[in-house]
């Protein structure tokens, strides 16, 4: 395999809440300090060109490690290699020249906009932040992204709460190619608008992705948006990978008792399908970061869990070629898991 | 159908007056609930989904909205012409209501217990403790672990999940006849929706409540409902038993929208088909069929005269001038102009 574009090592973003101290006993604050822990642990690897499809519930960390990727939340420790640049060891005005190659593409177009500068305005801050072009020339790179995402040259002067959320959304992709990056972060970028407008985004990034070789972290809750586009899918728990494979492995053949039940809970879109349709439903809601449970921190709600679940704490193995899980009741030797508990 | 329908909804308009203009955020929408079937109704923004539903519970916000035309009879009576008063005997008792986000539905400041307890002291005549008995008994019946004490916690409390069976027991309180759940499940994430699509599915078996199930999933649609209307800029595009749709769709638009799901088990990730365009302004509607500014199949009278409503097979109705044509191609596979 040639070299990562993006090489993740064992990184943690953990977020202080504060308590513990005396002012807050008194006044009835948490009498012990709690730490968030959003990632705890990651390590992954991303390839120049690919799509890696990142999913999980509300609350595993997925937006808070796509966020320390770009740095845009403070990374408490290991290392992030773009490239191989440590992002994690940078600050100020290197890490704001490596940040010109690292774009997101955020879930809400319009909050992501602001409200009071042009289109034209909005594409062009980063071509004149990272200084690549101006006058004549930075209007002409203007005029072409909006024509790249599939948006009228004439629409340049116009305010971010006159388009639609698709239209948005194309202009919150044509800021994002401004600087021409290497890599982009999308997360969820298609959660917020209509069905029949989400294919034209997808189809649109596909497009942008082979005329550009972009690399693309797809963070989205649908996994039926993630399937399509992604050629690996990690699937995050409580701030850890829990499996990581080629995409259509993923789907076919999950390894881990979580995934299956999260690919099992996809509504199709076929009544014969959904009629005889066997669905694991899991109980109960994801636990809280703060005090993830003992061990994996899925075997509250895992129907396959024994005692050593609560104690041990599974770790990312190779199980079949290049398919990853962490689960303590599957091996090399023995991928499946026979019976429930 | 041999029974009479619980409800019936004829000729709906309801308009909203906005800066001089008129838009018809439901323009003529007809169609009929047998008691026990659960009724899909798919749309995107726009398309006049929610404002249906509010219509029936006379909820639109009046102005800038207003009934101007129509009946909804429920159980032989019009709802439009009940008094205030009468009214409020249907809505929350015979008709419960789910809406999509619970944190903005509930009362942040008024214990669980309450807000549902206020519902049967109202509508059954619960003594408090009689209603407050109701109430736990109601969480338990949604699977709320230990909702005696949870009961007396407050909205903020739970998770996103629970919130919404705190909304369904509130709904169910009063065994009503008709659910009408608007988007119940997509403020969740897939494994808690999966939690309130069986938990909605087997109170219907358990109950035999009529349900009207409003979403933009055409995945929750398939797994959830007996028959199905899929609405555009305000009209009804499709209408006709799920298997029936989804087998052979007989309107552009539904075609369209079922080809544009990413399908989990496809091998290939070629291209996914695209509707072309956004969804209509009803404000600002073309002549003609408001869809044909967008479809592939549209010819010269689709941009001049409005579609009929074409009935393709029994009770499958598709509002299109090629609605036979569309009805009778393959599966799985747009339909063009000139095609034939």
């Amino acid at each position: 395999m040639s070299a990562p574009l993006l090489a993740i090592e064992d990184l943690k973003v953990h977020f202080d809440l504060g308590g513990g101290t005396l002012w807050d006993r008194a006044t009835g604050g948490s009498p012990v300090r709690q730490i968030v822990k959003a990632v705890d642990g990651v390590s992954l690897q991303i390839q120049p060109g690919e799509t890696l499809g990142l999913v999980g519930e509300s609350g595993c960390g997925k937006s808070t490690l796509g966020r320390a990727l770009l740095r845009l939340v403070d990374i408490t420790s290991g290392r992030v290699q773009f490239g191989g640049t440590d992002l994690a060891a940078l600050s100020g005005r290197a890490l704001r020249a490596e940040r010109r190659h690292m774009q997101m593409i955020f879930q809400d177009p319009y909050a992501s906009l602001d409200p009071r500068m042009t289109i034209g305005q909005i594409i062009a801050e980063p071509i004149e932040t990272f200084r690549i072009a101006s006058g004549p020339e930075k209007e002409k790179r203007v005029a072409e992204l909006m024509a790249t995402v599939g948006l009228s040259e004439r629409f340049i002067n116009r305010y971010p709460h006159e388009f639609s959320g698709g239209q948005q959304q194309r202009i919150g992709i044509a800021r994002a190619l401004a600087a021409d990056p290497d890599f982009i972060v999308a997360d969820e970028p298609i959660s917020a608008l209509d069905v029949s407008i989400q294919a034209q985004i997808i189809n649109l990034m596909e497009h942008l992705q082979q005329q550009r070789r972009l690399t693309y972290l797809f963070i989205s809750h649908d996994l039926r948006a993630v399937r399509h586009t992604s050629d690996r899918v990690a699937v995050m728990y409580l701030g850890r990978i829990v499996e990581l494979a080629d995409a259509r492995a993923v789907y076919a053949d999950p390894l881990m008792p979580y995934t299956k039940a999260l690919i099992s809970a996809v509504p199709l879109p076929d009544p014969a399908i959904e009629s005889r349709r066997h669905r694991i439903v899991l109980k109960g809601d994801v636990p809280s970061p703060i005090n993830p449970p003992s061990g994996c921190a899925f075997h509250p709600r895992c129907p396959y869990a024994i005692d050593a679940c609560g104690r041990e704490t599974p770790s990312l193995v190779e199980i079949k070629p290049q398919h990853f899980a962490a689960c303590i009741r599957i091996s090399p030797q023995h991928p499946y898991i026979d019976a429930p508990a | 159908m041999g029974a009479a329908p619980l409800l019936s909804v004829r000729d709906l308009r309801t308009y909203f007056d906005e800066e001089g203009q008129t838009a018809r955020a439901v323009d003529g929408v007809s169609f009929d609930l047998a008691r026990g079937e659960t009724l899909g109704i798919v749309g995107e923004s726009g398309s006049g989904k929610t404002v249906t539903n509010l219509s029936i519970l006379r909820l639109v916000p009046a102005p800038p909205g207003r009934i101007v035309g129509g009946q909804i009879l429920f159980d032989g009576r019009d709802l439009l012409s009940l008094s205030d008063s009468d009214l409020r005997k249907v809505r929350g008792k015979r008709i419960g209501m789910i809406f999509q986000d619970p944190m903005t539905s509930l009362n942040p400041f008024m214990r669980i217990s309450r807000q549902l307890m206020e519902v049967t002291e109202l509508h059954l005549g619960h003594s408090r403790a009689e209603a407050f008995e109701h109430a736990v008994k109601m969480l338990e019946l949604v699977g709320i672990p230990d909702a005696r004490r949870r009961a007396r916690g407050y909205p903020h409390e739970l998770s996103g999940g629970m919130r919404q069976r705190v909304m369904i027991a509130m709904a169910l309180s009063c065994r009503p006849e008709l659910i009408i759940a608007d988007e119940p499940t997509t403020a969740l994430d897939v494994t808690i929706q999966a939690q309130i699509l069986d938990l909605i599915r087997q109170l219907k078996a358990d109950t035999g409540t009529s349900v009207i199930l409003i979403t933009h999933d055409l995945g929750v649609v398939a797994g959830m409902t007996d028959r199905l209307i899929v609405m555009y800029a305000g009209k009804v595009f499709e209408s006709g038993s799920t298997v029936e749709i989804f087998a052979r769709p007989a309107n552009p638009y539904t075609r369209g929208l079922l080809l544009s799901v990413p399908d989990v088990t496809a091998m290939d990730r070629g291209d996914l088909y695209q509707i072309r365009g956004l969804p209509p302004d009803v404000a600002h509607l073309p002549p003609g069929c408001p869809f044909a500014p967008r479809c592939d199949r549209a010819e010269a009278r689709c941009r001049e005269t409005a579609p009929p409503m074409v009935q393709v097979a029994p009770g499958h109705f598709s509002l299109c001038h090629f609605a036979d044509e569309v009805y009778a191609a393959p599966a799985g596979q747009p339909v063009m102009s000139g095609s034939r």
